[in-house]
C-alpha cells in the first residue's frame, strides 16, 4: 500500500501485538518448568499422598473383593432381577466411560483446533481416561455371569463353530470400547516419549535411568525425529477424534436399538457424546484443582484453564439440558402413551427424586453458574459444580437405565431395583480403583506434559524476540508469585 | 576421522542459547549445504523442517497403509462368518446387502485401530526407535537437551564436513560450547 513508507511510520503500525494472558505465568521458563513438573516425580512422596493412597487402595482391595466374591458365587449378588436386569452395573459402566472422554477430547479434539491450553492438563486427563476405561470394562466383563466366557464375544474360530452377532450393538461395544482403549494407550505413551527421557536424563539412581531409559527409546530430541513424531501425533489425534465421537455413540447403541420407551430415540447418540465429555471435563477438574494446588502447578495450570474448562461444562451442560427437553418434548409430541408414561414416571415416578436432584439440579442448573465470570475463576465454586456433575452424570445414568427398565408396558411386570451391598461397593471399589492409579500415576509419571507445554512458552517461538516494552496483561485472580 | 586420543568422531555440535538462535543457525547450515546433520530442542520448534530443508513426513503413508488394513480385516472378519461360516438370521435380517449398514462400526473402529498401530508403529520405526544408544549422548552438555537446551550437530560423514570449516560455521551462527562429539 505505501509505495516507500518511511522508517518512522512502519514502527508504529507493527508495535501493536494482541496482549494475551500468557498461558504459563510470572515468566516461567524451560528449566523451571522441567523441574517443577518433573519434581513431583522425583521428591519423595509427600505425606498426604500416603494418606489419600492407603485410603484409596484399601477401597480398591474391598472392591476387587467384591468382584471376586460376585465371579465366584454369581450374578445373583447384585441386586438384578426381573424387570431390572440391567442397574448399578451398566450404569458404572456409562459412567465411566462417559468420564473417560474428555481425555481424549483435551488430547485430540482441542489439539486439531489448536488450543494451545490443553498441553497444561492433556497429560492427566488422557491418564484419567485410561484409568476411568479400565473401570469401565469391570462392569460388562462381570456382568456377563461366566466371565471365562467372555471370549465369545470375539470373532475366534472355535470348534463348536460359534460365531459373535456382529450386527449387535453390544458386540459394536466390545470392539469400540477396547480400539478405544488401545489408541488412548498409544496416544498417551507417544506423548509421553519425550517427556520420559527428560526423567532419564534428570535421573540420579541407576535403577531410574534404566527403567526411563528403557520407555523413553532413546530419544534425543531430534528434529528429524520430531518431525515424524509430530505427524504422528497429529494423525493420531485425527484418528482419535471421530473414534472417541464414535465410542459413546455406539454405547448409546446399546439402548437405543432397543424398543423400549426413553431408550428407542434417535437423539441418543448426540446426546451421551456431550453428556460424556460434560462429566468427563468435571472429572478433569476434580483431579486437577487439588493436585495444582498440593504440586504448586498454579503457574502452569492457571485460572484460566479453569475459565476454559468451565465454559466446556457450561456448553455441553446446556446441549444436555437441551437433550432432555427435547426427550419430554418428543414424549408428548410422538402421542405415544407409553413413551409419555415412561417421561411422566421419570419426574413422578418411585425414582423421582433422582430426576429432580440428579438431572434437574446437579447437571442442568449447577453448571449455568459458569455464565458468571466470577463463578469461573473460584475454584470452590468450581469445585462445587463439578461435584454436582459427577454425581448428576451418575443419577442419570441410572435413570436411563432403571427408568426405562423398572415400569415397562405391562403393570403386573413392574418392579423396583435394590441394589445390594455388593453392588454398592463394586462401585465404590471402582472409584478406590480409579483413585489408586490416579494417585500412582502423579508420582511416577509427569503429570504434565512438558515437552508440549514448553511449546506454549512465548520464548518457543523461533521468531521470539526478547520484549521491548511489550506488556502482557496481568490475570485477573490472586496468584502466587513465587 | 579420529582425535589426537583415538576416538572416532561422530559429529562437530553445537549449543545455542535458544530456540530462535537454533532455527537462525539451521538456516545458515542448510544454505551451507550440509545433508548429514541435526538439531535438537526440548520440544518441536515451529518451522524448523522448512528450516532445515526437510521435507513432509511420508509417515501418513503408513497409516493409509493401516487404516485400509484394518477396514479389510474388518470386512473379512465380519462377512467371512455372517455370511458364509454361520450365517445368522436376528430380528429377521439375513445377511445381505439390506443389512450392510449394521457391519459399518465394527469396520470403523479396525480402521482406527490399525491406522493408530501404524502412526505409532511407523513412528518409530522411520525415527530408527527404539535404540539404547547415541553418540551425542557422549557430550555431557547434552543431557539438557530434554530440558532447556538447543543443540546442532554436523556429522563428520558429510562430505563438506572439514574441523576448521565447520567450527567456524558454528561460530558464526552463533553457537556455544562448540566441540567435537566422539563415536565411541
Amino acid at each position: 500500500m505505501d509505495a516507500a513508507p518511511t522508517a518512522p511510520e512502519m514502527i508504529e503500525e507493527t508495535e501493536r501485538p494482541l496482549a494475551r494472558v500468557p498461558l504459563v505465568l510470572n515468566k516461567r521458563n524451560f528449566s523451571w518448568l522441567t523441574g517443577r513438573i518433573s519434581g513431583v516425580v522425583e521428591n519423595p512422596a509427600p505425606r498426604w499422598w500416603w494418606v489419600a493412597f492407603t485410603i484409596t487402595a484399601s477401597v480398591a482391595t474391598f472392591g476387587l473383593f467384591c468382584l471376586g466374591y460376585q465371579i465366584s458365587t454369581g450374578v445373583g449378588t447384585w441386586g438384578l432381577n426381573h424387570p431390572v436386569g440391567w442397574a448399578w452395573d451398566i450404569t458404572n459402566f456409562v459412567f465411566w466411560i462417559g468420564i473417560g472422554h474428555a481425555g481424549t477430547l483435551i488430547s485430540a479434539i482441542l489439539f486439531l483446533l489448536r488450543q494451545k491450553w490443553r498441553t497444561s492438563i492433556n497429560r492427566s486427563a488422557e491418564a484419567m481416561t485410561l484409568f476411568a476405561v479400565i473401570c469401565a470394562a469391570i462392569f460388562p466383563g462381570v456382568h456377563v455371569g461366566r466371565v471365562w466366557m467372555a471370549w465369545y464375544l470375539a470373532p475366534v474360530p472355535n470348534n463348536w463353530a460359534i460365531w459373535p452377532n456382529f450386527r449387535s450393538p453390544l458386540v459394536w461395544d466390545v470392539f469400540a470400547v477396547s480400539t478405544y482403549f488401545t489408541v488412548s494407550v498409544l496416544f498417551w505413551y507417544t506423548g509421553l516419549i519425550p517427556d520420559l527421557a527428560t526423567l532419564r536424563d534428570r535421573a540420579t539412581t541407576k535403577i531410574r535411568k534404566f527403567l526411563f531409559g528403557l520407555f523413553a527409546c532413546g530419544w534425543r530430541g531430534s528434529n528429524r525425529n520430531w518431525r515424524h513424531y509430530e505427524l504422528a501425533y497429529l494423525l493420531l489425534a485425527g484418528l482419535s477424534t471421530p473414534l472417541v465421537l464414535s465410542v459413546h455413540s455406539v454405547v448409546s447403541f446399546d439402548f437405543a436399538t432397543s424398543i423400549l420407551p426413553t431408550w428407542h430415540t434417535t437423539i441418543f447418540p448426540p446426546y451421551f457424546v456431550a453428556g460424556a465429555i460434560f462429566g468427563g471435563f468435571a472429572m478433569v477438574l476434580t483431579l486437577l484443582i487439588p493436585a495444582r494446588a498440593m504440586f504448586k502447578l498454579q503457574d502452569v495450570i492457571t485460572p484460566q484453564h479453569i475459565d476454559k474448562m468451565a465454559k466446556i461444562i457450561l456448553l455441553t451442560g446446556s446441549f444436555v439440558a437441551y437433550a432432555y427437553t427435547m426427550e419430554f418434548f418428543l414424549a408428548w409430541y410422538s402421542g405415544n402413551s407409553y413413551e409419555r408414561f415412561a417421561f411422566w414416571n421419570r419426574v413422578f415416578g418411585p425414582y423421582w427424586w433422582y430426576w429432580w436432584v440428579g438431572m434437574l439440579f446437579c447437571n442442568c442448573l449447577s453448571p449455568q453458574l459458569f455464565w458468571f465470570r466470577w463463578c469461573r475463576r473460584n475454584v470452590y465454586v468450581v469445585y462445587f459444580v463439578c461435584m454436582c456433575v459427577n454425581a448428576g452424570m451418575w443419577f442419570e445414568r441410572f435413570i436411563i437405565i432403571v427408568g426405562g427398565l423398572h415400569r415397562d408396558f405391562l403393570p403386573s411386570a413392574w418392579g423396583l431395583f435394590i441394589p445390594t451391598w455388593v453392588d454398592i461397593w463394586t462401585y465404590i471399589g471402582t472409584l478406590g480403583i480409579f483413585t489408586s492409579l490416579f494417585l500412582l500415576f502423579i508420582r511416577f509419571l509427569p503429570m504434565i506434559a512438558m515437552s508440549e507445554v514448553k511449546t506454549a512458552v512465548p520464548e518457543a517461538d523461533p521468531h521470539y524476540a526478547a520484549p521491548t516494552g511489550i506488556q502482557s496483561v496481568s490475570p485477573v485472580g490472586k496468584e502466587r508469585t513465587r | 576421522m579420529r582425535t589426537p586420543a583415538g576416538h572416532k568422531v561422530y559429529a562437530m555440535a553445537a549449543e545455542y542459547p535458544s530456540a530462535a538462535a537454533l532455527y537462525e543457525a539451521a538456516k545458515r547450515i542448510r544454505d551451507a549445504g550440509f545433508r548429514r546433520w541435526d538439531v535438537y530442542s526440548p520440544f518441536p520448534i515451529h518451522g524448523m523442517d522448512e528450516a532445515m530443508g526437510l521435507g513432509k513426513s511420508w509417515l501418513s503413508g503408513w497409516v493409509l497403509f493401516g487404516g485400509v488394513s484394518g477396514l479389510l480385516t474388518a470386512a473379512v472378519v465380519e462377512f467371512g462368518p455372517s455370511w458364509f461360516l454361520y450365517p445368522l438370521n436376528v430380528h429377521g435380517k439375513p445377511t445381505n446387502f439390506f443389512t450392510v449398514p449394521a457391519f459399518f462400526p465394527i469396520m470403523f473402529e479396525l480402521t482406527v485401530l490399525f491406522g493408530a498401530f501404524a502412526a505409532f508403529f511407523a513412528m518409530l520405526g522411520m525415527n530408527g526407535l527404539p535404540r539404547w544408544y547415541h553418540p551425542m549422548f557422549n557430550w555431557e552438555r547434552f543431557s539438557r537437551v530434554t530440558n532447556d537446551g538447543f543443540f546442532l550437530a554436523i556429522e563428520a560423514r558429510d562430505p563438506r564436513f572439514t574441523e576448521t570449516g565447520v567450527r567456524e560455521l558454528l561460530e558464526q551462527s552463533g553457537g556455544e560450547h562448540i566441540t567435537i562429539v566422539h563415536e565411541d
